[in-house]
């Protein structure tokens, strides 16, 4: 707020007390008049008399006044004046976020003293664990972690990285950033066509099989740096395995060329700076989990 | 000239100008104590009451108490059953049955809420009752406040502010009981443990209850009770009123115990002011029917004393009705009470049905927000569902998830879990289906949670979306 409307809404507010103090205190007598006049209201013939009201209602005008009157001294009220009290919505709100870190960061460190396996078999960690996963990994996991179109299942056991505690827990710390390239000007149409049924025959499906072992040249020579010589991917550098039917992009004809011609760039964002490291470790436990029972 | 040859100078005030004061200070009453019929009625009633209030906190239920009205888990647990912030209705429909319970008893027999229940009347008498055991009768009070002060006053007074304060702290107490587990309330004040809140509550309702049932009484009724002031919108002229019987009472008048009124040209009325002493509110009945009265007929029991000593008949102030006073009698069966007990009956039937019938489960579901749909590699379309499942009973339970309402569609996911009482918990899940199976892009369906034991069954809707392309 800027000093002049700080300064209109501090005199204000005291002419308004003012002006309350004296119209109670100057207005308190009146003249006397006549002890049996009614208030000039009737309702099917009742009438009111005019009685002067209790004097504790005095009583309770003044303590409102006075109430008010340290109302604005303790809390912010008067302008830019924040009150002795330094109180804020801020603060408040800061305060109760300590006290909940407070009541629960002493169980959180203690999950964090165990091995994530131990943990994930803790069945009040989990629940923490998909807390926190509603609340930072849904959004693109899906809330029940089975991912979507560009966003990987965490629960079928199939692993772009690596499904190993350790693993998990790097992805969540340092986030991942995977590359696809564009192969379109390199393989052109016929090589996209060719490739994409060699692929698709990676994963069992019937295909042309002259394209696709015309196919299969072009991507020992392309592709198997990255997903290996039998297309089963490499965890170490984030390829996928192109041979267990899990596609993350899709795994139509169309979609495979698709990927072939364009490339495609996954980012699992960083999230260090983001979650404290235990709470890190109950979501890995939690992510971890989902794939025991397969 | 000498002193005495001056004329005294008098000051001459001018003509006064009468001021009034627009707040009025409260008269003090001075109740005098009586004994009757209706003094006894409100014994009865008043005592299960109060036995009833300080009591129920005390008692338990399984591992918490019987009564617990747990704001900051936002739960009210009443014996076996625990309403959570869904019922809240409940609530709404319980206070709006009280209200109409309120009116229907008023319609019949006037303010008898206000004379025979009404806490505010309940601890006036207690602290009334304190008030005559240390002060004295009526007259002995009203000679001690006029008395200067002295050690015996001192004390007296003292030791009536203290009884009423330690009769004010345990009421205090006891109502945050009814919030706060009253066990372990006590033993956190004993121990100074009592956390800031408990205990201002503590004082707040201990300073209401000696301010308004020490200080405030009859004032209370008259000026913050909004009762006082609507009640006249139910009376008619069959309901029961207290009041004195004009044709009978006049002409008032002092007379001898054997004369023969008639002769003295009285009538029944010895203008003994008993009536007007006893009365709580500070009004004369004799004035006719006043809102300051609460109907708590000790007018009637000091009138119908006095008529027995005197030999009369009892009833010169009575509970009546406008008609009686007309000189008709009184019709009991009329529309207006049989309509509004009949109403009160459907409403309280369906309260209980509804108690009865409420099924300690919910389960809202919210549809993930960040995709409509996924679809999926094989083609399939799914769509992903967070269920938050309450076991809103003191039992825990087993339940199973279905849906209906979708066409090959399948459900992935684990579609049971286990809760324990009053545990919230979220299920996600998930369901695919084929694109083909659906011709509009919204489809409604729902899920049905049911518990393994076959009691409890809930459902919710919520909609399957699909990828679609106006044509």
């Amino acid at each position: 707020m800027s000093s002049f409307w700080s300064i209109w809404i501090i005199v204000l507010t005291v002419i308004s007390f003012a002006l309350i103090f004296w119209i109670l205190f100057a207005n308190r007598k009146i003249e006397n008049t006549d002890p049996e006049a009614t208030t000039g209201h009737a309702a099917d013939g009742i009438e009111e008399y005019d009685n002067p009201l209790p004097a504790w209602w005095f009583a309770m005008f003044l303590i409102t006044l006075i109430f008010g009157v340290g109302y604005l001294v303790v809390y912010p009220g008067l302008g830019n004046f924040p009150g002795i009290m330094g109180w804020t919505q801020v603060g408040q709100w800061e305060n109760e976020v300590d006290e909940a870190e407070k009541r629960y960061l002493a169980t959180r460190l203690e999950y964090l003293a165990m091995p994530v396996e131990e943990v994930a078999s803790i069945p009040a960690a989990l629940k923490m664990g998909q807390r926190m996963f509603a609340n930072n990994c849904a959004q693109c996991h899906g809330a029940d972690a089975r991912g979507s179109y560009g966003f990987p299942n965490l629960t079928d056991g199939d692993w772009l990285y690596g499904g190993t505690p350790d693993a998990i827990k790097t992805t969540l710390v340092d986030g991942r950033r995977a590359a696809m390239p564009a192969w379109g000007t390199v393989l052109g149409d016929e090589g996209i066509r060719n490739v994409t049924a060699y692929v698709m025959r990676l994963s069992g499906r019937d295909v042309n099989d002259e394209y696709a072992d015309a196919g299969k040249a072009q991507f020992d020579m392309l592709c198997v740096a990255c997903h290996m010589a039998y297309g089963t991917g490499n965890t170490a550098l984030g390829a996928p395995n192109l041979t267990n039917g899990i596609w993350l992009y899709g795994g139509t004809a169309e979609d495979i060329s698709h990927t072939l011609r364009a490339g495609r760039s996954g980012v699992m964002p960083a999230q260090a700076d983001l979650l404290s490291e235990d709470k890190i470790h109950i979501l890995t436990a939690y992510v971890y989990s989902l794939n025991q029972d397969n | 000239m000498t002193e005495q040859d001056q004329i005294p100078l008098e000051e001459l005030a001018p003509a006064e100008v009468a001021e009034l004061d627009l707040y009025q200070k409260r008269e003090k009453i001075y109740t005098r104590q009586i004994e009757g019929f209706f003094q006894k009625v409100r014994e009865f009633t008043g005592w299960p009451l109060l036995v009833g209030y300080f009591l129920l906190p005390w008692m338990s239920w399984g591992d918490r108490p019987a009564v617990l009205f747990d704001l900051p888990a936002r739960k009210f647990h009443i014996f076996f059953i625990t309403f959570w912030p869904q019922d809240f209705p409940l609530l709404a429909w319980l206070l709006i049955i009280a209200a109409f319970a309120l009116f229907t008893v008023t319609v019949f027999a006037g303010r008898v809420w206000c004379g025979y229940t009404c806490p505010q009347t309940v601890w006036t008498s207690i602290f009334m009752w304190i008030e005559q055991k240390v002060e004295g009768s009526r007259n002995q009070r009203i000679k001690l406040d006029a008395q200067p002060w002295s050690t015996d006053k001192f004390f007296k007074k003292f030791l009536k502010h203290g009884m009423w304060f330690g009769v004010a702290a345990y009421t205090g107490l006891t109502f945050i009981g009814y919030f706060y587990p009253i066990r372990d309330l006590i033993y956190e004040l004993a121990t100074a443990q009592v956390s800031l809140m408990a205990l201002s509550w503590v004082v707040f309702f201990t300073m209401a209850t000696y301010i308004n049932a020490g200080w405030m009484r009859e004032q209370v009724c008259m000026y913050m009770c909004p009762y006082a002031r609507f009640q006249s919108v139910m009376f008619d002229h069959d309901t029961l009123i207290v009041s004195y019987r004009k044709d009978r009472g006049e002409e008032r008048g002092a007379r001898k115990r054997n004369a023969n009124p008639a002769e003295l040209g009285l009538g029944d009325c010895i203008d003994c002011q008993l009536c007007v002493q006893v009365c709580p509110a500070g009004i004369d009945i004799r004035d006719g029917l006043q809102y300051e009265c609460i109907g708590c007929a000790m007018c009637v029991d000091a009138c119908n004393s006095v008529m027995d000593k005197m030999g009369y008949e009892p009833g010169l102030i009575a509970y009546t009705s406008e008609r009686e006073l007309e000189g008709e009698t009184t019709h009991w069966l009329r529309p207006r009470l049989v309509g509004y007990v009949a109403a009160l009956l459907v409403m309280v039937t369906a309260f209980g049905f509804r108690v009865y019938s409420r099924t300690p489960l919910e389960v809202p579901v919210i549809r993930d927000r960040n995709q409509l749909y996924v679809q999926a590699a094989d083609g399939q379309i799914e769509n992903v569902y967070s269920l938050q499942i309450l076991n809103m009973d003191q039992r825990d339970h087993s339940y199973t998830v279905s849906f209906s309402g979708l066409e090959q569609a399948t459900l992935i996911g684990t579609a049971r879990l286990q809760l324990q009482s009053g545990e919230v918990a979220t299920l996600p899940l998930r369901i695919s289906a084929p694109r083909e199976a659906f011709q509009v892009p919204s489809t409604g369906f729902s899920f049905t949670v049911e518990s393994d034991d076959g009691r409890y069954r809930a459902s919710t809707e919520s909609r399957f979306m699909i990828p679609f392309e106006a044509q």
